[in-house]
């Protein structure tokens, strides 16, 4: 399965999407949040952003989906870091993360292939809510 | 020429230095950003100090790398990928080096502004650190190729480096978060400019001292 990592500058919100995922996804278990730096403080950690990767990489791609600003830049940090591994099919995918988390997750939990689920993702930028 | 040495006495002086003035890099950012530039920068700069202490430093490729990898995981803002990246390249062009010399000194600051101009996808103009570490590496290689003496070199790059800094009070950012505050963010200097005039101001010492 595609495995999920989220990055937000907030442990709290990356925290609250996991429930939601959990909550929506049940049986899906390749998530991880990689919220705040190192301190539990604002910002983002690109060494706890690659450890995630390597939690739920398990062979068929990793989705990451940030929130803002220097979001972006640690994510492809930990990405530029991981160079040489096994690195096809992981890539910082361009949605927003709470919508995009839980349609990647949901899309993910069917056993749906990378490019789906990074459709998934994509879908949820154009979302009209009413 | 610069040896390992005083690579590491002077990473220990930038980091005095970015701690001392944390303060006025929170300043900066207040006007134009969230007012945390100089907390990011004083956390990374605590941490580079005591892992410079409890590391074994191998060779001056290894000291950079251990500044690099440092920065990344204790800024947590925009300047930790980019300072890190800055650092990461610095390292690769003297890795297994017990000594520097300008020329690849020049190498070092090539590459790291190529790596940094590739992380936040910036270029010069858009009132980031870039509108420093640009004007400071072509004097630098410009007084060199003109045959000028390394301490004439390195003092004229300092003069354009700090006018990057006063230039960058002159434009509109167009990148981070002072980019949502448009022409609001004319006449205040960039923070990130600021903290990068601090840490080639301790690197120019560095070849002053050698």
């Amino acid at each position: 399965m595609v495995g999920i990592v989220l990055v937000s500058h907030s442990p709290k919100i990356a925290k609250g999407i996991l429930e939601l995922i959990t909550q929506m996804a049940p049986n899906y278990e390749q998530v991880v949040a990689c919220g705040g730096t190192s301190e539990g403080e604002i910002g983002t950690d690109p060494a706890a952003i690659m450890t995630g990767i390597e939690q739920v990489n398990k062979g068929d791609g990793v989705v990451i989906l940030v929130d803002i600003g220097s979001a972006i830049m640690s994510a492809e940090m930990a990405l530029d870091l991981l160079e040489g591994d096994t690195l096809s099919n992981i890539i910082v995918a361009d949605g927003p993360i709470v919508e995009g988390g839980l349609n990647a997750a949901v899309s993910a939990s069917i056993g749906s292939c990378f490019e789906d689920v990074v459709a998934a993702i994509e879908d949820a930028r154009t979302l009209s809510k009413l | 020429m610069v040896t390992k040495a005083t690579v590491i006495n002077t990473i220990n002086n930038l980091s005095e230095v970015i701690i001392e003035n944390s303060e006025m890099l929170n300043d900066l950012d207040r006007a134009i950003g969230d007012a945390d530039h100089g907390i990011n920068m004083k956390r990374g700069f605590l941490k580079v100090k005591t892992t410079m202490e409890s590391t074994e430093i191998n060779d001056i490729g290894h000291a950079f790398k251990t500044v690099g990898m440092t920065l990344l995981t204790s800024v947590g803002g925009a300047s930790g990928p980019l300072y890190a990246t800055a650092f990461l390249k610095f390292a690769d062009q003297c890795k297994g080096n017990e000594t520097i010399d300008l020329g690849t000194f020049e190498n070092m600051l090539d590459a790291a502004i190529a790596g940094m101009m590739h992380r936040g996808k910036s270029d010069a103009g858009c009132k980031t650190m870039l509108d420093v570490w640009i004007p400071y590496t072509n004097t630098l290689k410009n007084e060199n190729a003109n045959g000028n003496t390394f301490v004439d070199a390195l003092s004229k790059s300092m003069v354009a480096a700090h006018e990057g800094f006063e230039y960058s009070k002159t434009i509109i950012a167009t990148k981070g978060r002072a980019s949502y505050l448009g022409e609001r963010s004319l006449g205040h200097g960039d923070p990130g400019a600021a903290s990068t005039v601090l840490i080639l101001k301790s690197l120019s010492d560095m070849f002053q001292e050698a």
